[in-house]
């Protein structure tokens, strides 16, 4: 008698979620800032995320087809870079450097490294970055109801004043995604709700950015300041969409905390005393550096040892 | 009322609703038996029977091999057939001793036992030893080495592991519900021989009738108590369950007796009440059948030695082509390729599963996402263990701990990229034994 059942090590059960599952539940948390923006923004708005997102994913698929190796675009990650992307773009960005981009941020930050899991940077803002240093008058350029108008943040360093309303709806220049703070935490929402993050990055990232804007701002604490702050540029989206990526944040909790300070703190200083008035592509890039050392430092103590409470 | 818990865990489909309003039925055996003599940790026992002898019910066929080690009992009456090597439920060919059954179950004469009240201890230990008792929840330790600890005046705690945090296992439940006198009583025999400790039954709230009904048994009796812990996987193991009752916390070269306490889980108990109670070894157990391929789910009274496709045609047999078959839990038991192997002392259940989820999912890149980080009960990271240890990068795989891992299976069953880390990190830390008894030689 040799029935040959399959054998395994154990566990023989699985939990349903999956790679595929996280990031279309991801790319699902991004779609209300994607329509709001494509409102804001028309039909150029529009062709800048279809180009970008499926650049990225032809792309991720010919690399793999030419390298022999399996072909992953089945799990939505390259998607949801490009998408990412798109959401980090001006509306008027033209059609190669929606292309060039999502190579970019595909072939050299993440496939060249190893593909998924293996990048030690966002792809996409690592992408983004490139975008700015190479065309920084094209990436700086934003259109606002058909006339050219700084964003809030530039405004705002320029020692203007702001109108707040606008900033949480969105009614004002930006990127795709950026614009609408209310847009963007509907989709933070449902991602923690659904388990995919929780508050320890995002949370430490915009409360030590608080603080610093409050000591080093200048305007003491001036709630107006600050929320204009807080809903200006690409924060809310960095905060909540970008610093919280698996691969690129640290996987202790005590250095998720210690990387969320890093983030707010590197944020206000790039914003405060930078040439630019962003600051949150650049820190949470750097700090996506610092993520190995990070680990190192905030090892957790095992059960038995000190880590059972 | 706060539940008593650890950290970490997770929340499997618990499937227990298949079995769990099963009454627990008896199995009678009609082929041969088979008796490893490996069916504990340690020495492997020794045949003190040759081929063609006759043996009864209860009777010794096989002794002790050293301090760790447990003697062996007939279950059946009949002729010893053979003493050869058999497949065991783990995959590896174990020397067997195999006993054509008379099927007339012709019992030996019990001796008579004493009174508890008058026993001494030694002589509660020697009974307790004599009958073959071992931990049956799964690890098979010879009990009576776990009950004479260098200084029993420091175990402060018994606990009793009613938790059956295993997915699908209803045995022990169903031993509660139906036999918790014996499981009480067994208490009591190992409260005997610790006079500073109290007795603890940790259960998870999923079984509120036991809670309720052991509550009732206990309450006159001042050194026991129940505590109701929270339904989650894994709490009835050992390190988890210590802390959870009493919030000591002991790491992989502490022993619970350093924490001062002794773990016991209800099979167990009821095999000690057995052997010092009644003067009976152990040649029964009980055992779940299962899954969502058997025809009716149950938990059965086998003998042990019958064969794992009898206790399986007791449960009706297969719906379906079953294509994974356990033995013991979804999350520890191990996948047998074939039914024809013994239900031994620490078979707990048979599950019978239409669908391999392994199978199903082809494993892939890690994303970091902290998941197996989160369930970990041991407080490690098992991604990155993984790594150092598909690397055999024995450095970095001791220093981040990996030592501490209890193969639960958590990272496996939560991981979204469906990696194999439990059996990444269990392959390494057996090469790190291994590794450290070579030097040590």
């Amino acid at each position: 008698m040799n029935e040959n059942y399959n054998i395994s090590s154990s566990p023989h059960i699985r939990s349903k979620v999956t790679t595929g599952s996280i990031m279309l539940y991801v790319i699902i948390a991004l779609l209300p800032a994607t329509i709001f923006g494509v409102y804001t923004f028309g039909v150029p708005a529009l062709l800048v995320v279809l180009i970008t997102t499926a650049s990225a994913v032809i792309t991720e698929y010919l690399y793999q087809k030419l390298m022999k190796k399996k072909v992953t675009i089945g799990d939505f990650s390259a998607a949801l870079t490009g998408l990412l992307l798109a959401l980090n773009l001006p509306a008027e960005a033209p059609w190669w450097m929606c292309v060039l981009g999502s190579v970019f941020a595909i072939l050299i930050v993440k496939q060249v490294f190893g593909g998924l899991g293996q990048n030690f940077m966002n792809p996409a803002l690592g992408a983004r970055c490139f975008l700015l240093i190479s065309f920084t008058g094209r990436m700086t350029t934003f259109v606002y109801d058909g006339v050219t108008g700084a964003t809030p943040l530039a405004l705002l360093k320029a020692g203007e004043s702001v109108n707040l309303m606008d900033m949480l709806i969105g009614n004002e220049a930006g990127t795709i995604g950026e614009t609408s703070v209310i847009a963007i935490l509907v989709g933070a929402l449902f991602l923690i709700a659904m388990g995919i993050i929780d508050l320890r990055i995002p949370g430490t990232y915009l409360a030590s950015f608080v603080v610093f804007i409050v000591v080093f701002g200048g305007h003491g604490f001036d709630l107006t300041y600050v929320t204009a702050h807080l809903c200006g540029g690409g924060l809310m989206l960095g905060a909540w969409f970008m610093a919280t990526d698996y691969v690129t944040s640290p996987i202790t909790k005590t250095g998720q905390i210690v990387y969320g300070i890093c983030l707010g703190v590197l944020t206000g200083l790039f914003r405060l005393f930078g040439g630019s008035a962003e600051g949150v592509s650049y820190a949470i890039i750097f700090s996506n550096l610092l993520v190995p050392l990070i680990e190192k430092m905030t090892l957790p103590r095992p059960f038995g040892k000190g880590g059972e409470r | 009322m706060a539940l008593f818990t650890f950290k970490g865990g997770i929340h499997p489909n618990d499937g227990k609703s298949l079995a769990k309003d099963k009454p627990i039925v008896s199995v009678l055996p009609k082929g041969d038996m088979v008796y490893p003599l490996s069916q504990h940790i340690g020495a492997p026992a020794i045949p003190i029977v040759e081929v063609g002898d006759d043996v009864l019910v209860g009777q010794k066929i096989a002794e002790a091999g050293g301090f760790v080690s447990a003697p062996i009992h007939a279950s059946v009456s009949g002729k010893v057939k053979a003493i050869e090597p058999r497949f065991n439920p783990t995959g590896t060919k174990v020397n067997s001793i195999i006993i054509e059954n008379d099927g007339e179950y012709k019992e030996i004469e019990y001796p008579h036992v004493k009174p508890l009240a008058v026993l001494t201890k030694e002589e509660i230990l020697k009974l307790i030893g004599e009958a073959g008792v071992v931990g049956m929840g799964g690890a098979g330790f010879p009990t009576k080495v776990k009950l004479s600890p260098k200084e029993p005046n420091k175990i402060e705690y018994v606990i009793a592991n009613c938790a059956e945090c295993e997915p699908y296992i209803t045995a022990d439940y169903r031993r509660m519900l139906e036999h918790p006198e014996e499981l009480v009583s067994g208490m009591r025999i190992v409260l005997r021989l610790f006079d500073n400790a109290k007795g603890v039954f940790g259960i998870e709230d999923n079984k509120p009738d036991c809670i309720e009904k052991l509550r009732e048994l206990i309450k006159d009796e001042p050194r026991m108590e129940v505590k109701t812990l929270k339904t989650k996987y894994p709490q009835g193991a050992e390190r988890q369950l210590i802390y959870a009752t009493t919030k000591r916390a002991i790491h992989s070269s502490m022993l619970p007796a350093d924490a001062g306490c002794v773990v016991d889980n209800v099979e167990t108990l009821i095999a000690i009440h057995n052997a010092v109670v009644n003067g009976r070894p152990v040649t029964s157990r009980i055992v779940t059948v299962s899954g969502d391929d058997v025809q009716s789910p149950g938990n059965f009274k086998v003998l042990i030695g019958t064969n794992q496709k009898e206790v399986v045609d007791a449960a009706g047999g297969f719906i379906g082509d079953a294509e994974k078959v356990i033995s013991g839990g979804p999350m520890m038991g191990f996948a047998m390729f074939t039914l024809d192997t013994p239900i031994t002392k620490t078979s707990s259940s048979i599950l019978c599963m239409t669908n391999d989820a392994v199978a199903e999912h082809e494993p892939s890149a890690c994303i970091n996402c902290g998941r197996c980080v989160d369930a970990c009960p041991s407080r490690i990271i098992p991604s990155r263990l993984a790594d150092y240890a598909e690397r055999f990068n024995e450095e970095a795989f001791v220093k981040w701990e990996g030592m501490e891992c209890v193969e639960c299976g958590c990272c496996s069953y939560i991981c979204p990229a469906k990696r194999q880390l439990k059996q990444s990190i269990g392959s390494m830390k057996k090469i790190v034994i291994a590794n450290r008894k070579k030097r040590g030689n």
